[in-house]
């Protein structure tokens, strides 16, 4: 055997990097889970119609609404699409048997896994803020601070839900199941297809209560200019711990 | 000392035990194969030693580690290959060595390896896009770029084309001289025969055979051997005669083909009543024993 000592990787920055362009090799992936959203921004900000305020959203324009919501349905599409489906994969094809007899630990990949679409996830947004602050007449649409606590803390809630997901599918396609029944509701009580702003008032503080209904309600006061309420961020936070927690403690090499 | 001991292993699935009572010693260095049909718990064996699996019942003992009590350190120690695991299939030769490097703490230099296992020129190459020779190549690399004292090889070459195979055969040779202790799960009998020092055979969970590959088709066949040739003449004649000689055990004919199996020096008795009674013998050949017949000699059941 050779005895050249090589020079010594650190462990994590290998695996970050490598994960990192595993998923930069997946354009599809991308283009639904970032390309997708910033165009659909964009057009909502550029079209007179929805970039202009209106009575019915109490005065805030349509692309100033929902500039939050396709934040969160960015947000939401990666979580569902990648991180459960790539941890499935390896699931399904023994790479995490593999990873199994080396000495490295099973919450690295997971905590990897979850950086680097975290990443991905606040640079759509980075990208859709430019956008607003472009177009929009009073610039930066809100709360700088606020935005940024709520998107990291509501990103981190959804994608430790979806390393849960991972983490107890048997396989890929179990996972992939489980993160598309999930998306809806989320989706639905972050006020897709009606803004919480019209939902009846028991159903909202429901919505309230929920990882993205709760990112929404702080999302919209970021973009109206304020500090988010305290209890919604207080909600986002408990969902983040539980979810990240609860998926490091029961994610499995078998 | 052994680098492995095994005592007593036993493993069930649903309440049909698979590993029913293994008793295992490798000694440092060797080449050890764990040879033996498909479901006889081979597989399942190298599992409870890396600890990719927890064992029912017995002791083990890997370099003086218990693989379900320190399985962390024995995976710095311990490089193993296991049957059927793939890789991302956009993961690169080069990717993929220096990630697994990363997770040792004196690994190998990733060059070398490459270099030294054919796959420098396929560095570039996503994992999908390997043939499967190059995989279990790559395998192997991954295998041994943390610098293991033992590696554990599961069905390496399953699936290869023979060329393939040599190849891997030379490759898993070569290690025996830097001293790392091997241990070769196959169900080819070749394989072993080539590349072990010594072998346990499997049947049904148990071991029911352990020894070296020479010492195994000499015990099990006893010493059988085999002349074969094409005769000009009265074929059945000269079979009547070579009935008589010594050492012969048997001789039978096919049209003019003569074929004469038996022990001891059964080859020197043929060749010199050959050459006594003026036979013309063509196209003669000898043949040894191979572990193939001292395992499928009638009283084993495989």
């Amino acid at each position: 055997m050779t005895t050249t000592a090589a020079p010594r990787r650190p462990m994590l920055r290998t695996l970050v990097v490598t994960e990192a362009r595993l998923l930069l090799r997946e354009p599809i992936l991308l283009v639904w889970t970032t390309g997708l959203p910033i165009i659909a921004f964009t057009v909502l900000a550029l079209v007179p119609g929805t970039s202009r305020p209106t009575d019915t959203l109490g005065g805030l324009s349509y692309a100033q609404v929902y500039l939050g919501i396709i934040a969160l349905i960015a947000l939401a599409l990666l979580s569902t699409m990648s991180l459960p489906a790539v941890l499935g994969a390896y699931r399904e094809r023994g790479v995490l048997r593999r990873l199994s007899v080396t000495p490295m630990r099973p919450w690295r990949l997971l905590a990897t896994q979850i950086g680097i679409n975290l990443t991905v996830v606040l640079s759509t947004v980075a990208v859709m803020l430019i956008v607003a602050t472009a177009t929009f007449d009073d610039g930066f649409p809100g709360h700088p601070l606020g935005w940024l606590v709520t998107y990291l803390l509501a990103a981190t809630a959804l994608l430790g839900l979806a390393a849960l997901v991972a983490a107890v599918a048997p396989s890929a396609k179990i996972a992939n199941a489980i993160t598309s029944i999930l998306f809806f509701p989320l989706m639905f009580f972050a006020g897709l297809w009606m803004p919480q702003q019209q939902m009846p008032g028991w159903l909202r503080t429901i919505s309230e209560y929920t990882p993205l209904g709760a990112a929404s309600q702080a999302l919209t006061a970021s973009i109206e200019g304020d500090f988010p309420p305290i209890t919604a961020l207080a909600v986002l936070a408990a969902y983040a711990a539980v979810f990240v927690g609860l998926a490091i403690r029961t994610f499995r090499w078998e | 000392m052994p680098a492995i001991t095994a005592r007593g292993l036993r493993k069930s699935y649903h309440g049909r035990p698979v590993v029913d009572g293994i008793d295992l010693d490798v000694e440092e260095g060797e080449i050890f194969a764990l040879l033996g049909p498909n479901g006889a718990g081979k597989t399942t064996t190298v599992e409870m030693l890396t600890g990719v699996r927890r064992r029912d019942a017995g002791e083990i003992s890997v370099l003086g580690l218990d693989p379900d009590r320190d399985r962390p350190r024995l995976a710095h120690v311990v490089g193993v290959q296991l049957q059927d695991s793939q890789l991302p299939d956009k993961l690169r030769v080069g990717e993929a060595i220096a990630l697994f490097a990363s997770f040792y703490r004196d690994p190998l230099d990733g060059d070398e390896l490459l270099d030294r296992l054919h796959l420098t020129q396929l560095r570039r190459q996503p994992f999908a896009k390997l043939s499967g020779g190059q995989k279990q190549r790559l395998a192997v690399a991954l295998a041994l770029v943390g610098r293991p004292r033992v590696a554990v090889l599961d069905e390496l070459t399953t699936g290869l084309d023979p060329k393939a195979r040599r190849e891997t055969w030379g490759l898993v040779s070569g290690l025996r001289e830097s001293g790392v202790t091997v241990v070769l799960v196959t169900h080819f009998m070749e394989e072993a025969e080539y590349l072990a020092d010594r072998l346990a055979l499997f049947e049904a969970g148990r071991i029911v055979a352990l020894d070296t590959p020479a010492g195994l088709i000499a015990e099990r066949t006893a010493g059988r051997q085999e002349v074969r040739f094409r005769l000009d003449g009265d074929v059945d004649a000269a079979a009547d005669a070579l009935r008589a000689l010594p050492d012969v055990r048997s001789v039978t004919t096919h049209g003019t083909t003569i074929v004469v199996t038996g022990g001891g020096d059964v080859v020197l008795a043929v060749t010199a009543h050959i050459a006594r009674a003026g036979l013309t013998a063509r196209d003669l050949r000898v043949r040894q024993a191979t572990l193939d017949d001292a395992i499928l000699i009638p009283g084993s059941d495989a």
